[in-house]
């Protein structure tokens, strides 16, 4: 939305008393710089970041380079730093995350837009913001005292019994593991990839659906061809998003993963991330090296997930300035 | 032929169906946790959300009983320090986006709230170890609301920008047009008229910082203790929450449960009553 331009003052109006005093061009250009200094804040915050956790990680770069990113000990009595089995657990708990969470985001994206009755679309997608609501914290509890006891008993012995030939659901079960670290994130990731994927659904305009309709086709053919494909772009960037949240996501999944930095085939081992051993070590960090090198592990993850971040939105943007039908 | 094609029309209608059915069934499971969730923070908290749970101080390792009033009021407390960094900043950065600024660089501006917005909420934490507690050589409740405080800034941006856009420009033009100056203008016209969804987007921040945890587990700590001094490690209920939840005892627990319960019950008050307090769409910001 264009924004007022100020009124130039023409001139000096006469008055009977000077009731008011001039504009004060000194006050106006006072308050502009004033709030332009407070929106830069967020440019600082980011470079803040950047090279506090660079600065606090200078002592593990210059030591390891970049073995740290490619080997695996973890050993902080001997000091030897490789974060390999966090980026591992990392990405393959976000992955689990991503294949759980997309398909069920994007069809009740598409039902609260395309498909559900009017009446219950707005109850609906009040729901899906309370369950973004919920603390990460609170669903980690949940997470240890339900989701993992029932996992254990009823659908990981059904995966090991029916798909243990795949390697991925082999070895002791013990709940908690990369798997249930995956489904808690999937469950924190599942609004934010809906509501935006409701969104962009949201934008498409309806000559595409009618077009559509006027064609014969039924209610499903116009979402897939009118709508989804129309949308495929924007809904991409809520998928990427989705996964930089998943990415740092740290409390649920520190507690339902198992916290052991390892690299295995199995999804029933325990795994790590980079988030959960920053929260687990870093108090307990006693040599310099040591927290160096968790604010390593900080950095990394603030890299990845500014990438990721960065992708999503302006995939998302790009598509905001290329549909001219989207209202304000 | 023609039965043939009744037949295709037949299958693509069934197919239609298939599609509605399925998508259902997906809006089911993507809600399903919320119940989950609800149903068993009620089954296991209630029970044990009781007077002493608010008033008291938590007992040593091995005593039944004790309370979180401690992490109560730690909460309140880190949300009103967070709260003095958060609002000026955000608020007076949103008005940059919504008032001045030529076109690109606001879009800059926008771009890079919403990339910050993204930053994990651990990365805060670390960040402001490096900053204040390596600093000041202790954990501290000033730390913890500087995390906090800094989570705020984009999200409350984002929203003033959003809810002063709505303000008509006529306003604006009718103000300038009586020789109030700018500055004014903004603060007592069209921050005036947006001050019922302002409110909102704050209320809605702290509500979604009040549940973090992350950026608190190295700069505000937790305190078993009153916290006498904000220069001094604090507790704080998500903060309680965790530490209780990964314990081994089992009265513990039993409390995690019932500080989870308080915790989403009140986090659940502030976005409903937001709700309800802005319905009409001047004040939406969501």
């Amino acid at each position: 939305m264009p924004v007022v331009a100020p009124m130039p003052v023409v001139g000096e109006i006469p008055r009977t008393r000077a009731v008011m005093a001039p504009p004060s061009r000194f006050a106006d250009k006072a308050f502009e710089w004033l709030t332009l200094s407070m929106a830069l804040v967020v440019v600082l915050l980011v470079f803040l970041v950047g090279w506090q956790l660079a600065h606090g990680s200078f002592l593990s770069i210059k030591k390891f380079g970049f073995n740290f990113l490619s080997t695996s000990t973890w050993d902080p009595v001997a000091e030897q730093f490789g974060a390999l089995p966090f980026i591992y657990g990392t990405v393959v708990s976000s992955v689990i995350a991503l294949i759980i969470a997309v398909p069920l985001s994007i069809a009740t994206a598409v039902y609260l837009t395309e498909l559900a009755p009017l009446w219950i679309r707005q109850p609906l997608t009040s729901l899906i913001e309370m369950l973004a609501a919920i603390p990460s914290v609170i669903l980690g509890l949940w997470g240890i005292f339900v989701m993992i006891p029932w996992l254990r008993d009823y659908p990981f012995p059904w995966l090991k019994h029916y798909f243990g030939w795949t390697g991925l659901f082999t070895g002791p079960i013990y709940g908690v593991c990369m798997l249930a670290g995956g489904i808690i994130i999937a469950i924190m990731i599942l609004p934010i990839i809906t509501s935006v994927s409701r969104e962009i659904l949201r934008s498409v305009p309806n000559l595409q659906r009618e077009a559509a309709y006027a064609l014969g086709a039924t209610r499903w053919e116009v979402t897939r061809i009118a709508v989804l494909s129309y949308a495929k772009r924007g809904i991409f960037g809520a998928v990427i998003l989705g996964l930089g949240r998943a990415l740092g996501e740290t409390m649920a999944v520190t507690m339902v993963i198992g916290n052991t930095p390892q690299i295995a085939a199995s999804l029933f081992k325990p795994g790590y991330t980079l988030a959960s051993v920053i929260a687990n070590e870093f108090t307990e960090a006693t040599t310099d090296l040591y927290l160096q090198a968790l604010f390593e592990i900080g950095l990394v993850l603030f890299g990845i997930t500014i990438v990721a971040n960065l992708v999503g939105q302006l995939l998302l943007r790009t598509l905001k300035n290329s549909s001219a039908t989207r209202g304000a | 032929m023609i039965a043939a094609r009744h037949d295709n029309h037949r299958w693509r209608k069934i197919k239609s169906a298939l599609a509605s059915a399925l998508s259902l069934l997906a809006a089911i499971l993507v809600i399903a946790p919320l119940g989950l969730v609800f149903f068993y923070l009620l089954q296991k908290g209630a029970g044990s959300v009781n007077w002493a749970f608010f008033t008291q101080l938590p007992k040593p390792v091995g005593e039944i009983g004790g309370g979180m009033a401690n992490a109560i009021v730690g909460t309140g407390e880190l949300l009103a320090l967070a709260s003095l960094i958060g609002v000026p900043i955000g608020v007076l950065g949103g008005v940059y986006l919504a008032e001045y600024g030529n076109a690109s660089s606001n879009w800059w501006l926008r771009f890079v709230a919403d990339i910050l917005n993204g930053v994990p909420s651990i990365t805060w934490g670390v960040v402001v170890y490096g900053l204040i507690v390596l600093t000041f050589k202790s954990f501290s409740a000033y730390a913890g609301g500087v995390a906090l405080g800094f989570m705020m800034i984009p999200l409350i941006m984002r929203t003033t920008e959003e809810v002063l856009l709505l303000v008509p420009n006529g306003y604006r033009e009718a103000s300038l047009a009586l020789g109030i100056s700018r500055w004014r203008t903004i603060i007592h016209i069209v921050m005036k008229t947006a001050s019922k969804g302002i409110v909102t987007g704050i209320l809605l921040a702290l509500a979604r910082i009040a549940g973090e945890t992350a950026p608190l587990l190295f700069t505000a700590f937790g305190n078993r203790f009153w916290n006498r001094n904000l220069a001094e490690p604090i507790a704080a209920l998500p903060l309680q929450i965790f530490s209780y939840a990964i314990s081994p005892y089992e009265d513990w627990h039993r409390q995690a449960w019932a500080g989870a319960l308080v915790l989403v019950v009140g986090i659940f008050v502030i976005n409903v009553s937001v709700r309800f307090l802005t319905r009409d769409r001047a004040a939406r910001v969501t």
